[in-house]
């Protein structure tokens, strides 16, 4: 029983004490490309904290988190765009030419400022995300109409900037590799690093910050709104205000994930809306771990790592490989990965394979009850 | 004569046509115990959601404390001071017992303020006093889940005094207990009442005559009678409409 007390502690601390080493160590091990790949990566894993506190935390399974990750780095990309069309004819980016655009529309004016953007990135999908969760959840819509509502404004979302070519290059489109921040080129080798820094940091900050909102009392809501919302009304909260509240913040951290991925990647376009691609982010969190912040991490860092890897070596069998993963997830573990190693998952593992003896005491109540927050 | 603390005037309340509650109409004293009792379908647990602002009725008014609290939402509701425990046990199981009673005891009850601030010494007093009254002290950080029915009761019943309601509306507390734990729970209600209102609801006859309070019969969403246990069992009314259950009443 101590044992499992023990793993349940040291197991995140170990992939804890592993995720900063390789992070200090990458820059100097790693060629610049495959740095680069790795901090896309961590970038996306932002966004699934946010799924992670929505879905694994509020049971609220969102299926158009692309719609905010898109809106972050649309934002980050006309920003660079403008700043980098000083010289261009008219004084704005060069696609507006290929319409016959003269002046900026006027919702580019804002992102001039870099403040504004800087503060844009994460408001602005955070704005839509409360505006969008509130009307939904005002009017107690749940579970699975709620998945595919969410579903249904990411493909209002696809088609509008998909279509509008005048206004932000449509299906083409922001390029932001060639453009620049600081005098260098945003796509330079030495301005990748910094990006590389800049969302590692960024994740460990998101972590703590998802962390303080589930620690204590409103996390346990949160809790109580996944497993008996109208207990929790009934209670004396007020579950819409607080499932409009975690939306919100799931929505600005996939802002920030977006436009972390788009100055890593060096394009955003609306791509990063297809169905696909929000439903892949869920599959990240729910191989990690529903529910365990760690989890959601790792699922999405190790998760498009082996699909670059996959892709590299066998390039149409990936999605294969991801929805074989998916089922094994959802049939066998289905607490993720991360939860499983947490659970007393290997252990009763290797008694069924006959490795060594099944546990014979019932496992103690008291010492259960310490994972109460899992890492 | 004080005013009441709870009123229900001429409630009528309709599924699709079916009339489940029929002009009801009852009051409550501040501090009083009521018991309300009727066969499956009188409409008990919907005229229980008309109180808490669930249901909305077709007609009538709910007064509380003097005012109408008529289409009040329901989190409104629980903070003007009605709680509410519900007929199967109905608590957090993925959290322990201690979480379980500091979400009852959270106050106030919005999001920012249980972000940025913790319990205070009192609230936490108060939870140590929830736990030795319903003696669970010894699984403050057991996960509710793990609980035995009888406990989950109790913790429910706790959570509900913890949210300070003047008014306990109480669903069915001794479904499932042993006899010895619906004995427990019938004094633990008597002892609340008096500082509090409470309005229980349930089948069991021998603990309804344990909290030796007045009683409500409710037939087809419609008040039968009134009075104590001793009139209400010699009642023909009531003897008819509990036919099948008719020894049980009369034991």
């Amino acid at each position: 029983m101590k044992k499992t007390l023990i793993n349940r502690r040291l197991f995140p601390l170990i992939i804890w004490i592993t995720i900063i080493a390789s992070i200090i160590a990458a820059p100097s091990l790693l060629p610049v490309f495959r740095l680069n790949l790795l901090g896309r990566y961590l970038s996306l894993a932002i966004v699934a904290l946010g799924i992670d506190l929505i879905w694994g935390f509020t049971g609220l399974l969102s299926l158009g988190q692309g719609i905010f990750f898109a809106l972050g780095g649309y934002c980050a990309a006309m920003f660079l765009q403008l700043n980098s069309s000083a010289n261009l004819p008219n004084g704005i980016p060069e696609f507006f030419g290929l319409y016959g655009i003269q002046s900026l529309p006027f919702f580019w004016e804002p992102f001039k400022s870099p403040l504004f953007t800087f503060v844009g990135i994460w408001l602005i999908p955070s704005l839509v995300a409360a505006l969008l969760g509130f009307l939904v959840f005002r009017n107690r819509i749940k579970g699975v109409y709620f998945s595919i509502l969410t579903q249904a404004a990411l493909l209002v979302f696809f088609n509008f900037f998909n279509g509008q070519q005048k206004l932000i290059n449509g299906t083409n489109g922001l390029k932001t590799d060639v453009t620049e921040l600081f005098g260098q080129m945003v796509g330079s080798d030495s301005m990748q690093r910094m990006f590389f820094w800049i969302t590692a940091l960024l994740v460990v900050f998101a972590w703590f910050f998802a962390r303080w909102i589930v620690y204590d009392r409103f996390g346990n809501i949160l809790k109580g709104i996944r497993d008996d919302e109208s207990r929790v009304r009934f209670t004396g909260y007020n579950t819409t205000i607080f499932k409009t509240i975690v939306f919100a913040i799931a929505g600005g951290l996939a802002g920030i994930s977006g436009a972390l991925y788009t100055v890593q990647s060096g394009i955003v376009s609306p791509q990063f809306m297809t169905v696909p691609f929000s439903i892949e982010m869920v599959i990240w969190v729910a191989v990690g771990g529903r529910g365990t912040l760690l989890g959601a991490i790792l699922g999405a860092v190790m998760i498009n790592y082996a699909k670059s890897l996959v892709s590299e070596a066998l390039p149409a069998s990936w999605m294969f490989i991801q929805g074989g993963l998916f089922i094994l997830v959802v049939t066998v573990l289905p607490e993720g990965v991360l939860g499983w190693l947490q659970s007393d998952g290997p252990r009763n593992l290797l008694s069924r394979l006959g490795v060594s003896r099944p546990l014979s005491t019932y496992p103690g109540l008291e010492e259960k009850s310490h994972d109460e927050v899992r890492l | 004569m004080t005013s009441p603390q709870l009123e229900l005037r001429q409630i009528s309340v309709s599924f699709e046509g079916f009339l489940a509650l029929n002009d009801l109409s009852l009051t409550l004293q501040p501090g009083e115990l009521r018991a309300v009792i009727g066969p499956n379908g009188a409409g008990k647990t919907t005229f229980l959601d008309v109180i808490t602002g669930k249901i909305r009725p077709c007609s009538g008014d709910v007064i509380f404390k003097g005012k109408s609290i008529l289409g009040i939402r329901e989190h409104k509701v629980a903070r003007l001071g009605i709680g509410r425990k519900f007929q199967s046990p109905r608590v957090f199981e993925k959290l322990t017992v201690h979480e379980n009673l500091a979400i009852a005891v959270s106050k106030p009850k919005r999001p920012w303020s249980l972000l940025i601030s913790k319990l205070t010494e009192r609230q936490r007093t108060q939870i140590n006093n929830l736990m030795s009254i319903v003696n669970l002290q010894s699984k403050v950080n057991v996960p509710a889940g793990s609980l035995s029915h009888g406990q989950k009761q109790w913790l429910e019943i706790a959570m509900l005094v913890g949210q300070d309601p003047d008014l306990l509306l109480v669903d069915e507390p001794v479904a499932g207990l042993s006899d010895e734990e619906s004995e427990l729970t019938a004094d633990l209600l008597k002892s609340l009442s008096g500082d509090h209102t409470v309005l229980v609801i349930d089948h069991d006859m021998e603990f309804i005559r344990r909290l030796e309070s007045s009683v409500t019969v409710l037939h087809q969403g419609h008040v039968l009678c009134e009075g104590s246990m001793k009139d209400i069992q010699h009642n023909p009314k009531v003897i008819e409409v509990y036919l099948g259950q008719q020894q049980e009443v009369s034991k």
